[in-house]
């Protein structure tokens, strides 16, 4: 028989100067946004299981030698963590150069703010530090994939593979300063297993992996996402009842998300619902 | 082929359609309606209401039925797929819906998966399914294809298509035999387990795997994995419902529930999965010609009496006619007019031709929808609507039960405008002036009719985004799954024991022979959608066009290679696909899809033959033959 969960206690965290209060398995970052924290986090994602790969969240826990990533170590009773103090700045200022300087961060939701706020300096390492740049993907009408944005946070592989679609489409390909996401035999998607659930999208935090539609305006100048409005409503095609949110720039549906909290959805779709809203 | 959309009312002119305001084209449709009932009477109209809309307009849509027009004679296309499962659940539990929510399927310890592809055709809520194998459930497949679904099974059970009956009985007997049922579950919550007992009685493991085809190890495993579970769910698709026997073939599931115990706690249910979005609400809110809103029969006097006050006009103290009927009712021309909003019968009904020469003898055919469909092209008054998912407010119900709200994102194309409001329109201009100041107001007025409803305001609904029904109370939840009542101690409490239903064996009506000896059975692919009106809106790199799916042996038998056009027959009509190559399938065993009717007309060769109880057409089993095309010359 498998057993259900037995109901969580709550356990006393104190953030900073602050006790906070969470459900007993809640990571150290959980903790840090119940206490109003700002920590930035770029590889963690809140519908699968941490990866602590980036390395931009380390928080100074009293009493433990090194950092400790906020999105993937589990809080304890009586815990004492510090969000801003030197060291933990420092740290994700290299990190943030380290990425910065390899990757185009452009897309990045919030990258330009924190490289401000923690004096990245990510040109300091020179034009020949963008290891990763290439022509980005475009071998369907659906999503494109540009890897020149990739920071190898795994996010989609995990999407795609055990922890939602399990279609396997892709994966992490060389080791090493080589590892690359890619599909079998670096096919292009049409001869790959995908199933343009757009999942990996969903979960990409760099915008490496985007909407075609979104990719394509942005390219003619015209993606503006304070002229964008998000509503969230029900799927029009099979009974399951998914909930998307649609993003629609000038009465048009540019693309579309699923809400991460969704007891039906769980942050994800299928290719009718992700991508089917053409007809209207 | 795709299409745009409506954005201009029209109405029909020495035979064509022309462009028109909306002023004439709503008198035109008012007037027909009016002209017909006082000739005919109210049973002369038929309505199909929209299983896509939203619960607020398929209220609406019933309650102008059942008020302007005074007749039940309202119902969808929850006809054509899941009205078996509802037949059949209200008849053993006194309610329609599914039993379970689908965390239960990830908390559960066996899933069986019964002629249901979900993998390909609910992606979503397999990802749940997929959850609970992960957590450690077994999953069993039962299906005459090797599926995306079964792919993921401890066992695949590749049963011979309609022989659900026979399975379902013999993995019953196994229990039985083995000692496995749930004696005191039966005892106190049930009725005619003697009778059951005794018609399962010939089904052998040995007779069973004769006519299923199922190997007898195989049913046994099943037998003893469901009954020996401590939770267990058992869900299905339109493998189950799409049979001349589909209520039957519901019973026969429910009968394994009964008899485990598998119904009524946490993890052990039922579950029927829908395939339109919002077919269960349509029901729900009383677009079927037997239920008034909240799923309350008609017959009832006393709940006839709740509604009549409400609405201050009688409702029939009958049942109307249902979607098979009303077409029946057309071919002998007692159904004169017809009001269709949102549904496209001519392309999704079995027997396609039969139904668009019944349409065409109406008097009068007023059709309400996004597109130009192949129905609205024969109406004599065609009214451009919104897009209910994203151009419009409500809510929808889910096949969990959840009722979610939709909200509008975008503003209609052009002159198109919200189903609500048409129907308001074309109502006051038949005496009934009904002011809803939107959505919200028509579901308060559900609300305060429907006690399943009456908890779920439109507040309560966005704060926990979606309720599932019952949800009798404004400031509490009930379970996630129904019919806990079943296991109360208490015979009070305890109500209704549910009933045990004696079935026999009927094969598929379309009986194989020499000349038709293969075995046609229709589904949906992942990236389209049935008739493909919506879905063709979007390139998909999955879509490959329609096809006839043959397995390696039976292409080899008839000399066809891959991608080679052949000719596929039926005793009703004949079509011409490319053969697509599918390991996945059994020899003997053919697939298509509906999905490009403009190209290949599959409904052309399925057959009408329907489940007297609830009018589902055998859409699963035709007898085809397939011919290699002889080069002319
Ligand atoms: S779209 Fe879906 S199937 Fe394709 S690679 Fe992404 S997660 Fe995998
Ligand atoms: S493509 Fe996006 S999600 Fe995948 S590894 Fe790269 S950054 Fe992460
Ligand atoms: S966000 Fe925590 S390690 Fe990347």
């Amino acid at each position: 028989m498998i057993p259900l969960q037995p109901p969580r206690r709550l356990i006393d965290v104190q953030i900073d100067d602050e006790t906070v209060r969470v459900p007993e398995g809640a990571t150290i970052l959980d903790a840090c946004r119940a206490a109003g924290k700002d920590v930035p986090t770029l590889c963690h994602g809140d519908t699968l299981t941490p990866k602590n790969a980036c390395r931009v969240c380390v928080v100074e826990v009293e009493g433990a030698r090194t950092l400790a990533p906020a999105c993937s170590r589990k809080a304890e009773a009586g815990m004492k963590v510090g969000t801003g103090s030197e060291r933990a700045r420092h740290s994700r200022k290299v990190v943030l150069e380290l990425l910065g300087s390899s990757v185009d961060l452009s897309t990045t939701p919030r990258a330009a703010e924190w490289t401000a706020e923690y004096g990245a300096d990510p040109a300091r390492f020179g034009a020949d530090a963008a290891t990763v740049e290439q022509p980005a993907k475009v071998d369907n009408d659906l999503y494109v994939r540009d890897y020149s944005k990739c920071i190898l946070c795994y996010k989609c592989v995990d999407a795609c593979g055990e922890q939602w679609q399990n279609t396997f489409a892709i994966g992490v390909a060389g080791r090493g300063f080589d590892g690359t996401i890619s599909t079998e035999f670096d096919a292009p998607l049409t001869d790959s297993a995908c199933v343009y659930c757009g999942n990996c999208v969903e979960v990409c935090p760099t915008g490496a992996l985007s909407f075609k539609t979104e990719f394509d305006m942005r390219a003619e100048g015209t993606w503006d996402e304070s002229r964008q409005s998000e509503t969230t409503t029900v799927c029009s095609y099979c009974g399951v009842g998914c909930n998307l949110t649609l993003h629609v720039q000038d009465n048009k549906i540019v693309k579309v998300t699923s809400p991460h909290d969704n007891p039906v959805t769980k942050g994800n779709l299928c290719v009718k619902g992700r991508f089917g809203y053409g007809y209207v | 082929m795709s299409y745009d959309r409506l954005t201009r009312p029209l109405v029909r002119e020495n035979g064509a359609l022309r462009e028109a305001t909306w002023a004439e084209a709503l008198d035109r449709a008012a007037e027909g309606f009016r002209r017909n009932v006082a000739e005919h009477g109210p049973d002369c109209f038929a309505m199909l209401s929209c299983a896509r809309s939203t619960n607020e307009m398929n209220y609406v849509g019933q309650k102008f039925t059942r008020v302007v027009i005074g007749t039940n004679n309202v119902d969808s296309c929850n006809r054509t797929c899941h009205a078996p499962s509802v037949a059949g659940l209200s008849a053993v539990f006194g309610s329609g819906g599914g039993t379970s929510s689908y965390q239960e399927v990830e908390d559960t310890d066996v899933i069986v998966m019964w002629g249901s592809a979900a993998r390909n055709a609910h992606p979503i809520f397999f990802q749940h399914v997929l959850k609970g194998i992960r957590n450690g459930a077994r999953m069993f497949a039962v299906d005459p294809r090797r599926t995306g679904t079964a792919q993921w099974a401890d066992l695949w059970l590749g049963l011979n298509v309609g022989t659900d009956i026979p399975l379902a009985h013999a993995v019953a007997r196994e229990i039985i035999h083995a000692g496995l049922h749930n004696e005191a579950f039966i005892e106190r919550a049930t009725v005619g387990f003697a009778a059951f007992k005794e018609c399962v009685e010939p089904w052998t493991l040995t007779a069973a795997e004769q006519v299923t085809g199922v190997p007898a190890a195989a049913i046994r495993e099943l037998a003893h994995a469901y009954a020996r579970a401590d939770r267990a769910q058992l869900c299905w698709t339109l493998g189950i419902t799409e049979h001349h026997n589909a209520t039957d073939n519901v019973r026969a599931l429910i009968n394994l529930a009964l008899l485990t115990g598998h119904v009524g706690r946490y993890g052990s249910g039922l579950s029927p999965l829908r395939g339109q979005n919002n077919v269960q609400g349509g029901g729900d809110m009383g677009a079927i010609p037997n239920r008034l809103p909240g799923f309350q029969d008609i017959l009832d006097p006393d709940l006839r009496a709740r509604f009549e006050s409400a609405w201050g006009a009688p409702i029939q103290p009958r049942y109307g006619l249902n979607l098979t009927q009303m077409l029946e009712g057309m071919a002998e021309g007692e159904v004169t007019t017809c009001y269709i909003v949102g549904e496209n019968p001519v392309q999704s009904e079995a027997d396609s031709l039969a139904c668009a020469k019944r349409l065409a003898m109406l008097d009068h055919l007023v059709v309400q929808d996004i597109f130009l469909t192949r129905t609205a092209q024969m109406a004599d008054v065609v009214l451009p609507a919104s897009a209910a998912w994203c151009e419009a407010e409500g809510t929808f119900t889910n096949s969990e039960r959840r009722v979610q709200r939709v909200r509008k994102a975008l503003e209609p194309p052009g002159e198109a405008r919200d189903d609500i409001w048409i129907l308001c329109e074309l109502a006051r201009r038949l005496g009934h002036d009904w002011a809803y100041d939107g959505a919200e107001e028509v579901w308060d007025e559900l609300r305060s009719l429907s006690p399943q409803h009456r908890g779920m305001s439109y507040r309560r609904l966005t704060e926990l985004q979606g309720i599932q029904w019952p949800c009798p109370s404004e400031d509490a939840l009930e379970p996630p799954y129904l019919h806990g009542r079943l296991w109360e101690s208490d015979p009070e409490r305890r109500g209704a024991p549910a009933p045990f239903a004696v079935l026999e064996h009927s094969p598929p009506v379309d009986l194989l022979d020499e000349e038709y000896p293969l075995r046609l059975t229709t589904g949906r692919r992942l990236d389209s959608y049935n008739t493909g009106v919506q879905s063709s809106g979007f390139a998909s790199p999955l879509r490959r066009g329609e096809t006839v799916e043959l397995c390696p042996e039976d292409a080899q038998r008839l000399g066809v290679a891959a991608g080679e056009d052949v000719r596929i027959t039926s005793r009703r009509g004949s079509v011409v696909a490319p053969v697509f190559i599918d390991p996945a399938l059994r020899p003997g065993l053919v697939f298509m899809t509906f999905h490009f009717p403009d190209d290949v007309d599959v409904n052309s060769l399925t057959i009408e033959a329907t489940c007297p109880i609830a009018g589902t057409a055998e859409f699963k089993a035709a007898a085809v033959r397939v011919e290699k095309l002889v080069k002319a010359g």
